[in-house]
């Protein structure tokens, strides 16, 4: 698949699924907390996927639940690019002790494993939504910040930069216009991979009772409460997994699509 | 289809007929070539970036670059012909018949890999039945052809433990170990000072005569061509234009195209006039239906559009493809040194300036003074600080100490201690004008943001007064919205200049300026920092190009190892250098055995 195909293809992925997500509520046939079925009940005219182990209607919850994850998701990951892009580009441009200071923060953020770091902050200070996208985006940040860090490192060399700073521009005007506009893409793309992994992310913390609390409806929540039923009423958990499964292959398809129609570009103008 | 040939003859070593090269799309990069050589004969095949020069030289071996196929024409080398070998045949040919010696020596070693093993490689590859010991003695042999010592200590080195002149030594030995009987040169002296291009160039010449090799030696400096080849074939636009032998090429050419090159050419001995060639090359999908080089030629007829013109013989062995060839020899208009500038004043002075790089100086206790208004030339070769030097000047310098005064007043070291004035009115310009503009901002843009920033004016008039410089580069207003990668490397560095320009500056410090452009772009870039000058601008022009030097310059200080050795008027330097070094300088810009 050529690169702006698989771009088309990600974003139409993406734009599915939250199109799903946000008109959702708004469709939904039932409450999606009201019990208006027997437990694990198959699916029927009336409830096209069936019904959960309490009895509620499966193609409501996941019309409603689809919207944590995705705000969630791209908050982190808008956060983390923000912050790493700055704290990389900072590194690069002012080198010798802040870049050191930048480097060794994150190198100690990266020896946690994410997750961990996650379920850590979360066990301890609450499961507030905002605190899981904080701490979510935390993990991120160094990925992001080594990223830009090494990218603006060779920027940093170009001559045009030189002149810029040899013309008196403040760091400010230098860092905005001369370095961020040849760090688009592959921050770009790192924000599509950020996504994915947001998604697999905050649907694990959901299945492992971290994430949003019961009884909202919310995929990752709704994978962990109806996998007893899964020989009986499949769909309860397929629903909720297809859809985090498009949304994390339309980001990653889209990131990597992307990447690769740029990077035809870059070549053509060698 | 305009074929130009020399009447084949049969001792030629190298015959190439009609060859033509095209992009996977059809597009044609070269096509129409042929070309031939007899043993011990050079072939200086003489082309701007973008000819196609490389791509036939490549061609040779039987190689084309991904995307290009070649897609007819014969390429015989002692009867055997390279187009029809394939797999093992065609790995034996490249070696033994034909050998390449590319342009960048330190790219081309493997840098882990002991120079000795090169060498036995290539024989272990080729001649597996040898000894070891008839393999050291081959080895030894050639070394001592190229100039090197043969010792064990000497090919136990790693290519960075070796010169840049012994990296291309290395490069020769590698392509005459195996006797080849053709030998194509893809400009392997660029990389090299002058002084040991000289000494490169030497050794080529006389290896290629006693191997009685044929050579084909790709380049786009007419000066080296001129000591170097039998014969000279230029290209323009992927197509022969005209052949004949050295001396006829460069006393009478016959082809318009060949004479804007030469009169583009700045010569070391004489002031002449730069004639830039008005217009650019076009790139391979948008050549014209007749002449290629028709737009830009000035004898140019309706006939020249219609149809490409035929290669005709002009006089026996040389052939010229043009509908109006030119008869007689070249004149170039000398250009007027420039009168009473003896009397100026001292804008930009440095006392005591020492430079280091770690723990090793650059230079110590450096002295210079730049009179206003004139031009002055600091010429050097690699390694004697003369990019240190411009950089301290224009405050980019690291481990810069001493002092510097400007217009009278103290000039900070550091640029960031610079007043806003100090910085507008000394412009710095950059060598590679691939890297000096931002890829991601448009003309506009780039020039706008330096007029905002030192003149406080509203975008309106920043614009228009972007518009203005644009126009004093030579520029069309219409550049202001294009990207640098729209323009080519010329145009690029007009922008920079423009950039320049934009801060009104009073000194301007060009770094090189010229040497990554082609020799047609340089005269018109030269010809528009004379232009200037008229202003009453003072320029630093840094440059290891005497010819460069005489045709721009009013004065000139050399530098070596860090210490200016020689300074005055530009023609009392180099009419009668008073320094050993400069007269070997100017003996190597001569191609003369230094």
């Amino acid at each position: 698949m050529s690169g702006s195909r698989q771009l088309r293809t990600g974003i139409a992925f993406i734009l599915a699924v939250m199109l799903l997500a946000l008109a959702g509520p708004a469709l939904a046939p039932h409450a999606p907390d009201a019990l208006v079925g027997p437990t694990y009940g198959a699916p029927s005219s009336g409830a096209p996927l069936g019904y959960d182990y309490l009895g509620r209607d499966v193609w409501s919850r996941v019309l409603a639940g689809g919207q944590s994850i995705i705000w969630m998701s791209f908050s982190a990951s808008l956060l983390a690019l923000t912050i790493g892009a700055l704290l990389g580009m900072a590194a690069a441009y002012a080198r010798g002790r802040v870049d050191q200071v930048i480097v060794w923060i994150t190198d100690v953020l990266m020896a946690f494993p994410d997750l961990i770091l996650v379920l850590l902050v979360v066990s301890m200070l609450g499961r507030e939504p905002w605190l899981i996208v904080l701490t979510v985006s935390v993990a991120f940040i160094p990925a992001v910040a080594r990223l830009a860090r090494g990218v603006t490192m060779g920027i940093v060399q170009q001559e045009y930069v030189e002149a810029a700073w040899m013309m008196g521009y403040p760091w400010h005007r230098i860092l905005l216009r001369e370095l961020l506009p040849n760090l688009a893409t592959p921050l770009l793309v790192q924000l599509g991979i950020m996504l994915t992994w947001a998604i697999a992310m905050l649907s694990g913390l959901s299945f492992l009772g971290y994430g949003v609390a019961p009884p909202a409806a919310d995929w990752g929540l709704m994978i962990n409460e109806n996998r007893a039923g899964l020989l009986v009423q499949p769909w309860a958990v397929l629903a909720p997994v297809l859809l985090i499964a498009l949304f994390a292959i339309g980001t990653n398809l889209a990131a990597e699509g992307y990447g690769r129609s740029k990077a035809r570009i870059d070549e053509k103008q060698g | 289809m305009n074929i130009v040939t020399f009447p084949s003859s049969a001792t030629a070593l190298l015959e190439v007929r009609d060859l033509h090269v095209h992009l996977a799309d059809g597009t044609p990069i070269v096509s129409g070539i042929s070309l031939s050589v007899a043993p011990g004969q050079i072939l200086g095949l003489v082309g701007e970036s973008g000819s196609g020069k490389s791509t036939i030289g490549s061609a040779l071996l039987g190689h084309v670059r991904p995307g290009a196929r070649i897609v007819n024409g014969s390429i015989l080398v002692e009867g055997v012909d390279v187009l029809s070998l394939s797999g093992k045949a065609l790995q034996q040919a490249r070696g033994k018949l034909i050998a390449h010696v590319p342009q960048d020596p330190a790219a081309t070693l493997n840098p882990m890999m002991r120079i000795g093993g090169h060498l036995h490689e290539l024989l272990e590859v080729h001649e597996p039945t040898l000894s070891k010991a008839e393999r050291g003695e081959r080895i030894a042999a050639v070394l001592s052809d190229v100039g090197l010592s043969a010792s064990n200590e000497f090919l136990h080195r790693f290519p960075h433990q070796l010169s840049g002149g012994q990296q291309q030594r290395i490069l020769l030995a590698l392509a005459f170990l195996l006797k080849p009987r053709l030998i194509v040169l893809d400009e392997p002296t660029t990389a090299l000072d002058v002084s040991t291009q000289a000494q490169v160039i030497q050794t080529i010449a006389s290896l290629c005569k006693m191997r009685q090799v044929a050579a084909v030696y790709v380049s786009h400096d007419l000066d080296i061509v001129r000591h170097l080849a039998d014969t000279v074939t230029v290209l323009y636009a992927g197509q022969i234009v005209e052949s004949a032998s050295r001396d006829t090429l460069f006393a009478a050419p016959a082809h318009p195209y060949s004479r804007g090159l030469l009169a583009a050419a700045p010569d070391i001995f004489t002031r002449h006039q730069l004639a830039p060639i008005p217009g650019q090359a076009p790139a391979p999908a948008d050549r014209p239906m007749g002449c290629s080089f028709g737009p830009r030629c000035a004898s140019a007829t309706p006939a020249c559009a219609a149809a490409p013109p035929p290669a005709k013989d002009v006089a026996p062995l040389h052939r010229v493809a043009c509908f109006h060839p030119s008869s007689g020899p070249l004149v170039r208009p000398e250009a007027q040194v420039r009168s009473g500038l003896s009397a100026s004043p001292i804008l930009l002075e440095v006392n005591d300036l020492s430079a280091s790089y770690g723990d090793a100086p650059i230079f110590t206790g450096l002295r210079l003074a730049l009179p206003s208004g004139r031009c002055s030339a600091l010429v050097g070769e690699s390694g004697s600080g003369k990019t240190t030097l411009a950089r301290a000047l224009a405050g980019l310098g690291q481990h810069v100490e001493g002092s510097m005064r400007f217009d009278g007043g103290p000039l900070p070291i550091d640029n960031w201690q610079r007043s806003m004035e100090q910085r507008r009115r000394i412009q710095y310009i950059f060598q590679n004008p691939y890297r000096a503009l931002n890829p991601r901002r448009t003309i506009g843009q780039t020039l706008t943001a330096v007029i905002r920033h030192f003149f406080g004016l509203g975008p309106k008039d920043a614009e228009r007064r972007a518009a203005a410089v644009l126009q004093r580069v030579a520029l069309p207003s219409g550049h202001l919205h294009r990207y640098p990668r729209d323009l080519s490397g010329g145009e690029r560095q007009r922008v920079a200049i423009a950039r320049a320009l934009a801060c009104e500056p009073d000194v301007l410090i060009c770094d090189e300026i010229t040497s990554a452009l082609d020799v047609s772009v340089q005269a018109a870039i030269l010809d528009l920092l004379r232009s200037l000058q008229g202003d009453g601008l003072t320029v630093l022009f840094v440059t290891h190009d005497l010819a460069v030097v005489r045709a721009i310059a009013d004065n000139v200080l050399v530098l070596r190892h860090g210490r200016i050795i020689e300074q005055g008027e530009v023609d009392d330097v180099l009419d009668a250098p008073k320094e050993n070094y400069t007269r070997q300088l100017m003996a190597s810009s001569r191609h003369d055995a230094a």
